[in-house]
């Protein structure tokens, strides 16, 4: 089960991500999930939202790059061994992380973990054969 | 001191003689030896034999970078390609660079205009050359180095690079002479200090300096610094190479061109009508005696003016002003010739670039340093840091090929880069700014 996840470039300046939260909120558009990756010149955004499509579309009519990828949500016990238990899996079946980001649902008692994974299809595959639970988008977005 | 004190002090009118017979000859041999040019001549209905004073230069054709680009790689030689015994080129993308052949003969004219030219600068065959121009297919190299050979000096060909090394080499070999390009002095400089040797420790009497613009200013600044008598020389590649002008140790005012061996106008770069002598405009240069690839009006986009008045030297060859700039958008990056439009080529032959780019010239610790600031589009974005990157060390690698240079290349976000009403602000030089 894969999810849309929006990515956004972003210059190394003061004010940049500042500017991507203004327009999402003045579209009245939640962040259910974010991870920000940087070098020393530009950073990517990475988030997940309630409305991808309109997320997409007012950041592109400011003006930014703005790209879509599927990535993959797991929910996990929020307990020690969690996360390991699931990367001990993907390792075993020789299926790379390129990167991931968690977090915890405001109820209950699993964590969210989303990853990004070279092989996105063969991933699910091992993970549902391992029933390990994946979340749907629509889920996921209405959090 | 003179080197050839003939040629260098004879009188205007035998110069003047001299080269209308040389002249004369040239187009001659262009007309019958080479096609570009036997075509050029057809198109303007000149014959050689209408060459009857150096005032009829004006009827000739000018020859361009585009031509010599044209007839890549040997289609402007006008002799044989067996008698060729040496190429140089320019940096360029595949299939754009100038190329410059060589006879024997032009081989060793140039290594005695470079001698000459030593000797303009105060050097003598006792001095020990420290040569810090870059050895290979651009002229710098070579052309001091035979220069220095033919004077009977000691040559160090040490080359660019590895400054750490330079400056131990310099103090150890006690050399008397630096030649390089004006920045490239003061980063030695710079090293050398660091590495906490004495600059008095250096036994350095003359520097000299080319292959890159420089002022006054920096001038005083280099001969303050190494306690040295700094020279400007001129040169280009497809003239010759170094060696085509210097500035004498006597007035270090203005650049003595080789008049013997290059006629010279200065021309309005707009209309290409050749102005009074003392008026500020583009260099034109005609080969008289090169052999394997002479050019006729060769139009440097060099900006400057003649002095027509004598030197104090006694030299009676015409001087040059310094360089005042550029009459193109050519830039001259640690003394390597580069275009724009060189590097709008490799961006656009990267799979999903724009055009949309800037550059950004900066000086740091003395050396010039090229930013080039590429806006991110959604043909290339990526969620993964590693593929960006990738796109940046591919364009810094493809760019390090073609042109020779090192640069960093900077994603933007789009947009970023002004996009003007007319010609987009391409180049930002921030190099004369402290």
């Amino acid at each position: 089960m894969k999810v849309e996840q929006i990515s956004v470039f972003l210059e190394n300046r003061a004010g940049r991500l500042e500017e991507v939260t203004k327009i999402l909120a003045e579209a009245s558009i939640n962040i259910r999930a974010l991870s920000l990756a940087d070098t020393s010149d530009f950073g990517i955004l990475r988030l997940i939202v309630t409305d991808i499509e309109k997320a997409q579309q007012v950041l592109k009519d400011k003006g930014f790059t703005v790209g879509k990828t599927n990535v993959v949500a797991v929910e996990v016990t929020d307990k020690p061994g969690g996360l390991h238990n699931i990367l001990s899996i993907l390792s075993q079946n020789n299926i790379n992380v390129e990167y991931m980001y968690a977090f915890v649902q405001q109820s209950g008692n699993n964590a969210v973990l989303i990853f990004r994974f070279d092989k996105t299809d063969d991933a699910i595959e091992v993970l549902n054969k391992n029933n390990i639970k994946t979340i749907p988008g629509k889920e996921l977005y209405n959090l | 001191m003179l080197y050839d004190v003939q040629m260098e002090t004879l009188p205007r009118d035998e110069l003047e003689q001299l080269q209308l017979k040389r002249l004369q000859y040239l187009v001659e041999k262009v007309y019958y030896n080479v096609p570009f040019y036997r075509q050029k001549f057809k198109e303007l209905r000149i014959k050689p034999e209408q060459i009857k004073t150096l005032k009829d230069l004006k009827y000739l054709p000018f020859t361009e970078k585009q031509d010599l680009r044209n007839n890549y790689p040997f289609g402007l030689f006008a002799v044989p390609k067996e008698n060729v015994v040496r190429v140089h080129a320019s940096s360029g993308t595949t299939g754009k660079s100038t190329v410059v052949g060589y006879t024997q003969r032009d081989i060793s004219t140039w290594a005695s205009l470079m001698a000459r030219s030593f000797v303009a600068a105060g050097v003598t065959r006792r001095d020990i050359i420290h040569n810090a121009y870059g050895y290979g297919l651009f002229t710098g190299g070579l052309g001091v180095h035979y220069g220095a050979e033919a004077l009977g000096a000691t040559v160090v060909p040490v080359s660019g690079g590895g400054t750490k090394r330079q400056v131990m080499l310099m103090k150890d070999f006690g050399s008397t002479v630096l030649c390089c390009t004006p920045s490239y002095s003061l980063y030695l400089y710079e090293t050398a200090i660091a590495q906490g040797i004495d600059i008095d420790s250096l036994n350095l009497k003359i520097g000299i300096f080319g292959a890159e613009p420089w002022t006054e200013e920096m001038r005083l600044d280099i001969e303050k610094k190494f306690q040295i008598k700094a020279l400007d020389i001129y040169g280009l590649s497809e003239i010759l190479g170094p060696g085509v002008a210097i500035e004498c140790e006597t007035t270090q005012q203005g650049l003595h061109i080789w008049e013997d061996h290059f006629l010279i106008e200065i021309i309005d770069p707009e209309t290409g009508e050749v102005l009074p002598p003392g008026e500020t405009g583009e260099l034109v240069i005609t080969t008289l005696t090169k052999e394997a690839q002479p050019l006729i009006r060769y139009r440097t986009r060099d900006i400057t003016s003649i002095i027509p008045i004598p030197c104090k030297c006694g030299r009676t060859h015409y001087r040059i002003e310094r360089l005042k700039g550029r009459s193109d958008d050519m830039l001259i990056i640690r003394g390597v010739n580069v275009f724009p439009s060189q590097i709008e080529a490799i961006l656009l032959e990267t799979e999903g670039l724009t055009p949309h780019y800037q550059l950004i010239l900066k000086k740091e610790q003395s050396l010039d340093t090229l930013e080039i600031q590429v806006e991110v589009n959604e043909k290339i974005f990526s969620d993964e840091i590693k593929q960006l990157q990738k796109i940046e060390q591919k364009l810094v690698k493809t760019i390090k090929e073609f042109l020779g240079i090192s640069t960093k290349v900077k994603l933007v976000e789009p947009k970023t880069i002004a996009r003007s009403q007319g010609k987009a602000k391409r180049i930002i030089d921030l190099r004369n700014q402290s």
